[in-house]
């Protein structure tokens, strides 16, 4: 089929940048998003002209590395899948596809479609973690966990941290990135140990770095590739609530 | 302490709390409303004349403005955050599935805001004596305002307003409070529409009414 492509180019952080169009005659509907940019890209380095960057890694849906903003959408019009996942068969012949970096002040334009997503690591590196000894795992049932429990760290856990729901909160706001990861260790006793410490210095990361406030509109529900709950920002909320006054 | 008062989570458990308080005192305020559609205006001015009397309205009054100036202000700074958050847009308008009336919550706000300032330069500047007027009948006083179309039109547009802002605003305030239940929280949504619907339909009926009698 035959596809129109606007893609933002900007040389550097510091470049103004703008979108530039290409055409496209050959896609396969087979092709995932990446595989159609890559083949692009090929064309371009065969034209002699400077292929665009973007990121990508496992192209499975699960290093959370890809992220592209694709038609008004973050990861495009397929429903939980991210960028790598999406499928052309999603589009139709004829079609315009506009693409743009993720934007939010926390996460500044590296180059093209490439983008700094540091700020997730200092929100993980602030809290999102347990203390734990390193060495051979446990035994399994030394430490029992109810099955509703197991399910709610479990469905919060599968955060691949890429960013989705910054990109599609309308204030930028990373509530749901670290209420999953608030979640996930407030309801498993190993992670309860620092529970009130991890909910106080991970929202006062996120403050501190820039990004907006949560207004419940649920974009990141709707948009996060793995399908997170807003209900993890509520129980973040009445962890955050407790915390400041225990 | 300061930590506490400075995150962001604090400041939007305020606005929600102010807010759910706002949002029981608009059912309050409908009430005595209701009683300017009655023929007999010594009802409405004996209410009228009891909130401005009693001790306990007073202090209420007190708290119920400094819950607004506090359910303004916080909403203010938290929505120059998230703009601050963003500062280049995207070029292409979202197509997410949102929250449809929770892109404009501040617009709307800034709206029931215009409407708050009118009524009170209209009704409770008089009643505090700071502007002149006859704070003994307040039921004429809403009459000959509500026979003037542009009056009428303004008032309606407000409650408009707020009927969007609440439509978001009743189940976003049980979602920060922390209140989010796979049982209950679709019985909160239901509930915050119909409030949402019903609340500023009451309120617009009584100008509406009196209009059309006239």
């Amino acid at each position: 089929m035959k596809i129109t492509l606007k893609i933002w180019r900007q040389e550097s952080a510091q470049d103004k940048g703008g979108f530039v169009t290409y055409k496209m005659d050959d896609v396969s509907t087979e092709m995932t998003f990446p595989e159609m940019l890559d083949s692009l890209n090929e064309d371009l380095i065969k034209r002699n002209e400077v292929p665009f960057a973007f990121d990508s890694d496992c192209r499975e849906g699960i290093c959370g590395m890809c992220g592209l903003y694709i038609n008004g959408r973050p990861n495009g019009p397929q429903e939980g899948v991210t960028t790598c996942q999406l499928n052309m068969s999603m589009f139709k012949d004829g079609d315009t596809i506009t693409i743009e970096p993720w934007r939010a002040k926390a996460f500044p334009v590296i180059k093209d479609l490439v983008v700094d997503r540091t700020a997730l690591d200092k929100l993980i590196q602030a809290g999102g973690f347990i203390s734990a000894k390193t060495g051979a795992a446990p035994e399994a049932n030394a430490i029992p966990v109810s099955k509703e429990e197991s399910d709610i760290a479990f469905d919060a856990g599968v955060c691949i941290g890429c960013g989705t729901c910054v990109a599609s909160c309308k204030n930028a706001s990373a509530m749901l990135f670290i209420s999953a990861k608030v979640s996930q260790f407030a309801v498993l006793p190993q992670g309860r140990v620092e529970a009130k410490e991890r909910v106080q210095t991970m929202v006062a990361q996120m403050d501190a770095l820039g990004f907006g406030n949560c207004t419940n509109t649920g974009a990141c529900e709707a948009e996060c590739p793995k399908e997170i709950k807003l209900s993890n920002i509520a129980r973040m909320n009445r962890e955050f609530y407790k915390a400041k006054i225990s | 302490m300061r930590r506490f008062l400075g995150s962001s989570l604090t400041k939007k458990l305020v606005v929600a709390l102010a807010g759910l308080f706002l949002i029981v005192f608009l059912l309050v305020h409908l009430a005595i409303n209701f009683l300017l559609l009655k023929s007999d205006p010594s009802v409405f001015n004996s209410a009228a004349e009891f909130m401005a009397s009693n001790i306990v309205i007073k202090v209420f009054e007190v708290v119920l403005l400094l819950v607004f100036l506090v359910h303004i202000l916080m909403s203010v700074i938290l929505q120059i955050q998230n703009w601050m958050a963003r500062p280049t847009q995207y070029k292409v308008g979202t197509r997410s599935k949102t929250s449809f009336f929770s892109k404009y919550m501040i617009y709307l706000g800034g709206i029931i805001l215009i409407f708050l300032v009118l009524h009170f330069f209209h009704f409770f500047f008089i009643k505090i004596g700071w502007i002149e007027g006859d704070s003994d009948n307040f039921y004429a006083l809403a009459h000959d305002l509500f026979k003037l179309p542009l009056y009428v039109s303004i008032y309606v547009i407000s409650f408009v307003a707020l009927s969007f802002h609440l439509n978001h605003a009743f189940q976003s305030a049980f979602q920060t409070i922390g209140f989010n239940h796979q049982k209950y929280t679709p019985t909160v949504k239901f509930l915050g529409v119909l409030y949402s619907i019903l609340i500023p339909a009451g309120y617009i009926v009584i100008p509406l009414i009196i209009f059309l009698s006239e």
